[in-house]
């Protein structure tokens, strides 16, 4: 079952993802090694495959570096659910498939500890037993996710236009 | 009754109108990157396109970790010049030449009206030429150099009304962090910021060019300054500069896309803020929002003075700095760290006398770039120091090491606590 991690107002992308390490750690296997390095030193080492991160407004504010999406995606956060998010935190999230939900109601119930199983079809989420229903994610956010991803999708993208080319 | 977000997307989209909360597919002008170009040309080869469709859209310095302090920083930066190089990217800035946001203005080489995605935060810059600037991901600028377009959201817009000239000694930067402080981190999140008013016109270009870079810090989209005549000529002088055509066709040029929000434009807030009221106002650790007055942040210890970066490293920053520091020397305590944002700037600077006069008073000076505004580079604190900077951000571990408090503030407020060896205004010294 899904463990929560539960953090403030405001994280922002230095302590996702410190700047020091944006141009020496150049493997992305290596980047969920510094995941909340500054803000939870127990993060990194205790994540288990599934967990969900749940914070208050504009997660991921600051830098535009994608890493601070990637190292939880890789860590094996499923779902980061949120108050707010910062622009340019959810469109990498969305664009490396890392769910971004926002939903303040599951954010002001939520323990750190507590359980949380996600509906994606339903958009909704369960905290333990408890429902919070979620907006559904625009069209184009579903069909990048879909497709597993921006890079993915560009490259199905440009596949069907070479062979729209050739026939 | 378009907004300047809704004209500029527009435009970008190639559609008549767009409303707010649309998702249209923009083709920008420019792309952006910098040191990050090495991994996003990696992203971009998987696409299996043998070189980037329209190189002249792509704007590329080196400026993050230059000159590169590590062998993987030097790698990286290898990477960056054979990818340039085998696309024949004709607007590459090597190490040196300074922050992207200020070379590319220098060069004219983004124009009003235009859309400029990239991968930086602080691409809501060229918001003071009246410009679209937003910040993308990394996957995101591998994506426009392979299908030269992108989908965008079209925002909601506030209006901020400017009015008053600002006191003396009160500066542009003392502005947006009053609006941080007043607003908070996540302000205008997500939104088109745009300013008006009688207020603009008092603002040097310099001063201007802090506005929508800091506006970043207050969750915009983008941010919008109305292009006058006087950015006009800064523009036209430097695009002639840079390809050789007489100044009064380039006149025509940098005016020809410029956009005006409608007088009767719909905005989601408005505010009004008379420059004439405000102090001199400084960012506490480790929140952009912990905004203090200098009455309340006086006398704080500090071991670091840092002047520089995209948002405060001009040649009126240093001249400002000069000003406060000279026939002074800085505190035995500090390290007083300048790095112009461009080459330009330290020439000028050069030419004019500051670096003589900061030097003199105990400054070092770096090359171009950012140095350690976010911890690549040279000038990281130690455990248990704290610095005042220039800079934009002072999250904890920005620069570095996250057990070192981070303040922010305008040139003058760091030129005076690197004399003083703590937090201080320009009056204090004398």
């Amino acid at each position: 079952m899904s463990k929560i991690w539960k953090y403030g107002d405001d994280i922002n992308t230095d302590v996702i993802f410190p700047g020091k390490y944006t141009y020496s750690v150049r493997d992305p296997q290596e980047y969920p090694k510094y995941a909340l390095e500054d803000l939870d030193p127990n993060f990194a080492t205790q994540v288990q495959m599934g967990d969900v991160v749940v914070a208050g407004k504009n997660f991921g504010n600051g830098s535009s570096r994608e890493q601070a999406v990637t190292c939880l995606k890789l860590a094996g956060v499923q779902a980061v659910v949120a108050v707010s998010f910062a622009r340019i935190y959810y469109r990498n999230a969305i664009n490396n498939g890392l769910l971004a939900i926002t939903c303040p109601a599951a954010v002001a119930f939520a323990q750190a500890g507590d359980t949380c199983h996600i509906d994606l079809p339903n958009h909704t989420l369960y905290i333990n037993e408890t429902p919070f229903e979620f907006p559904p994610f625009s069209e184009t956010a579903v069909q990048i996710m879909e497709a597993g991803g921006l890079v993915a999708f560009v490259k199905r993208k440009l596949a069907k236009e070479r062979e729209a080319q050739t026939s | 009754m378009p907004t300047f977000a809704q004209k500029a997307l527009a435009r970008a989209a190639g559609l008549a109108t767009v409303s707010v909360g649309q998702v249209v597919d923009a083709r920008p002008d420019r792309v952006l990157s910098h040191d990050n170009t090495a991994p996003i040309a990696k992203t971009f080869s998987e696409f299996g396109l043998s070189r980037v469709p329209n190189p002249h859209r792509l704007l590329i310095t080196l400026d993050h970790a230059a000159p590169p302090p590590t062998p993987a920083h030097a790698k990286n930066h290898q990477d960056v010049r054979r990818f340039v190089k085998q696309n024949g990217i004709q607007h590459f800035f090597e190490v040196g030449r300074g922050v992207c946001h200020q070379v590319f203005s220098e060069e004219a080489l983004v124009l009003p009206g235009w859309t400029i995605l990239g991968s930086d935060s602080h691409t809501p810059h060229f918001g003071w030429l009246g410009a679209f600037g937003a910040g993308i991901g990394r996957s995101e600028v591998a994506t426009v150099w392979a299908v030269e377009e992108l989908w965008l959201r079209v925002p909601e817009s506030v209006q901020i009304t400017l009015e008053g000239t600002l006191p003396a000694g009160v500066t542009s930067k003392d502005l947006c962090l009053f609006m941080i402080g007043k607003w908070g981190a996540d302000g205008g999140l997500g939104r088109s910021v745009e300013f008006t008013g009688s207020g603009l016109a008092s603002l040097s270009l310099e001063s201007r060019m802090v506005i929508p870079n800091m506006m970043a810090e207050f969750g915009a989209k983008n941010a919008y300054l109305p292009p006058d005549s006087a950015v006009f000529e800064y523009l036209a002088q430097r695009l002639s500069r840079r390809t050789g055509q007489d100044l009064d066709s380039c006149r025509k040029i940098v005016s020809a896309d410029a956009l005006y929000p409608d007088a009767d434009a719909h905005y989601a807030e408005k505010h009004h803020i008379d420059l004439s009221q405000l102090d001199i106002m400084v960012s506490c650790p480790h929140r952009t929002d912990n905004v203090q007055p200098m009455s309340a942040v006086r006398g704080t210890p500090i071991e670091v003075a840092f002047l520089g970066t995209c948002t405060n490293g001009r040649l009126e920053d240093l001249a400002a700095a000069a000003a406060v520091v000279k026939g002074r020397k800085a505190h035995p305590n500090i390290r007083f760290i300048i790095i112009p944002a461009s080459s330009e700037v330290m020439l000028a600077a050069t030419q004019l006398g500051y670096t003589q006069t900061l030097l003199e008073a105990g400054a070092m000076f770096e090359s171009p770039g950012c140095g350690p505004c976010m911890g690549n580079h040279m000038g990281i604190p130690a455990p248990g120091e704290a610095s005042i900077t220039s800079a934009n951000r002072n999250f904890k571990g920005r620069m570095g090491e996250p057990e070192a408090g981070i303040y922010l503030a305008s040139p003058a407020v760091v030129a005076a606590s690197a004399i003083l060896g703590h937090i201080g205004a320009p009056q204090d010294l004398e």
